[in-house]
């Protein structure tokens, strides 16, 4: 369910984002920000927003503990074959 | 004189970083230089993950295109990757790091080797990743050459322009800084640069803004100045559409959705996942990134369409210096000489961290994995990728004079590095989340990638001189069917090539995923010791766990 949830936060913002209804608008906000300006400035605080949201809900807390493999040197290459 | 010295000093002070860093060094080992011994903590983790981001393309590009533009620009690349960027460091930047850590991979390459039993195979992804690659190191030696060479203009006795730092002088500069953090930190030393690079530029953009604002207002304020200068663009017809986003096709506007794809696939974006100390660092990250990217293209763009008001009929090479030419308009020397060195920053920010990437590859995926690592050791290991640092490094510089005059930031990274990035990126979500994915779909997907930047940058040449003439004689909108025959299914505008209206990267990207998910049904899968271990019975996604799963 919460990944759900989270695919349907993700679609909303992606069609937020093509805001068709401002295409053409050069009115200005706060007396110098263009509107087009304005809404994606707000949208990218919406998208930090969505972000704190996406953690709480899909957070993979499984893997926060992993540990190296015994006998896994960071530095070492390897070994592959393709058949 | 005085910009030139203190952009030089500011170069001096990277380097200094750099050799701190190496004092601070563990042991001698490649997982130390490579990695940071995967202990970067959290503040240096999001400012240096997001300045890697912060390239000469950034914002020099983007200023330079909302001038031609307007304000559209900033969705099309900002708010797009405040959404896209952190989205794919949660889903797939907190597995690589896990895989990363229980594994010991050190690349993408390392990765997909063990992930498919392969050899050749990456080794192919690695040449066309390195390919990709090496242009986006490029464009931020251009960036920073012009940078400088902008900064140290001055006007004779004689009347004649002159510069203190010619860009030649200037982008040796830039690769001798960036070469020397490199060669001593290593990824720490280039995660602290980078740190540091952000901050600057966080702070003396803020200030720019401000200053330039003030300015423009006549003693009446940062806001009246502003309005001032965007309600003059808004009674001209001809500069009113940059206060809006008519000037872009909404085919357009959607495909740059598809762009930021590409940053969870450049190398250096994935070394740097690798090299968080917790994952608990990706948090804050995720949160933080859409507000960073916000504080950064948000001025950029502004002033790039306040700009058009200041300084008219700039070409597309010229409009990348619109900064810097407010900054030298709108504010004293020495503030400008600042402000220089905060834009500096971003163009080298990246830079290092590319740099770091392709000798890390070089080492890591040739040099170790064909018997490097095993013949000399790891001492060995991290010298080889410091003399690497050396090659790459004058090769770059070399090709930066070659390529000096041939083309504008933005337009080289967009046909040769974002797209063929973003078309890898199914290919990073297969091998997380699909266990039934083959070393063939990889491959697959990779070759339709390269396929698809040789094509669309072939096409982009092909139709240069046909376009030349078009724009001559055609007083209509700028978009010329390529091939007649086929109507406007292919169309050259000035920056691009379009299929049916959308840039290359919507095909690219959704081909590259067809192509992995047909190759990948008709070919074997990996044994099923590697499934075993990437995908615990126990669970449905590549959960590493706690225990040895072998």
């Amino acid at each position: 369910m919460r990944r759900w949830i989270a695919a349907a936060l993700v679609l909303v913002m992606l069609i937020l984002h093509q805001d068709l209804w401002l295409w053409t608008d050069k009115s200005l906000v706060l007396g110098f920000l263009p509107a087009g300006l304005a809404y994606h400035a707000a949208y990218t605080v919406a998208a930090a927003v969505v972000m704190a949201i996406l953690v709480w809900l899909i957070w993979p807390t499984e893997m926060e503990d992993v540990q190296p493999e015994p006998g896994t040197p960071g530095t070492e290459a390897r070994e592959g074959s393709d058949h | 004189m005085l910009p030139g010295i203190i952009i030089l000093v500011y170069l001096a002070i990277v380097a200094v970083v750099g050799a701190v860093a190496f004092g601070k060094r563990k042991k001698a080992s490649g997982d130390d230089f490579f990695l940071a011994s995967r202990s970067i903590g959290e503040v240096v983790f999001l400012l240096s993950l997001f300045g890697t981001n912060m390239t000469a393309f950034a914002i020099l590009g983007s200023s330079g295109m909302a001038y031609h533009r307007g304000i559209g620009v900033f969705g099309l690349m900002a708010s797009s990757s405040a959404l896209i960027i952190p989205l794919t460091l949660l889903i797939i930047g907190t597995r690589l790091w896990a895989l990363g850590k229980r594994f010991g991979h050190v690349t993408q390459v390392d990765y997909f080797r063990d992930r498919w039993d392969t050899s050749h195979v990456g080794t192919i992804i690695f040449i066309v990743t390195v390919a990709m690659l090496v242009p986006y190191i490029i464009i931020a030696l251009i960036g920073g050459g012009n940078v400088i060479e902008a900064l140290s203009t001055y006007t004779d006795h004689a009347g004649h322009t002159q510069h203190f730092l010619s860009y030649e002088l200037g982008a040796a500069a830039v690769v001798a800084s960036v070469t020397i953090h490199i060669f001593l930190g290593g990824m720490r030393g280039a995660a602290w640069v980078n740190t540091f690079q952000t901050i600057l530029f966080l702070v003396f953009g803020s200030i720019a803004f401000v200053l330039i604002g003030r300015s423009l207002g006549h003693g009446h304020g940062m806001v009246e100045g502003y309005r001032s200068v965007l309600e003059g663009l808004a009674k001209n017809p001809k500069s009113a559409a940059l206060l809006s986003r008519q000037t872009i096709p909404p085919a357009e506007f959607l495909s740059y959705m598809f762009i930021p794809l590409s940053a969870i696939m450049f190398p250096h974006m994935a070394m740097m996942c690798l090299s968080a100390r917790r994952m608990s660092a990706f948090k804050k990250t995720v949160v933080a990134y859409p507000i960073c990217i916000m504080m950064i293209w948000l001025p950029s763009v502004f002033l790039g369409v306040v700009a058009a008001s200041q300084f008219k009929g700039l070409t597309a090479g010229e409009s990348n210096d619109v900064l810097l030419l407010l900054l030298n308009k709108h504010t004293t020397e020495f503030v400008a000489a600042l402000l220089g060195a905060g834009i500096m920053s971003c163009v080298m920010a990246a830079d290092s961290h590319q740099i770091l990437a392709i000798v890390t590859m070089f080492t890591r995926d040739i040099f170790a994995h064909y018997g490097g690592h095993d013949r000399f050791g790891p001492r060995a290991q991290e010298w080889t990728g410091r003399i690497f640092v050396l090659i790459i490094s004058a090769v770059a510089y070399a090709i930066a004079l070659y390529l000096k005059n041939s083309a504008t930031i933005f337009e080289l990274a967009i046909r040769f590095a974002f797209s063929g990035f973003a078309a890898l990126a199914p290919v990073m979500v297969a091998a997380l989340f699909w266990k039934r994915s083959t070393k063939w779909g990889a491959l697959a997907a990779t070759l339709w990638s390269a396929a698809g930047v040789l094509g669309s940058w072939w096409l982009f040449t092909y139709s240069g001189p046909a376009f030349a003439h078009f724009m001559t004689t055609h007083k209509g909108p700028p978009a010329m069917a390529i091939f007649p025959s086929l109507g406007h299914a292919l169309v050259r505008t000035p920056g691009n090539v379009t299929l049916f209206g959308y840039l290359p990267v919507v095909p690219m990207v959704l081909g590259s995923a067809l192509l992995m998910w047909a190759v990948s049904l008709v070919t074997a899968p990996p044994s099923q010791a590697t499934l075993d271990r990437y995908f615990p019975a126990a669970t449905p996604s590549p959960t590493p766990s706690p225990e040895p799963a072998r």
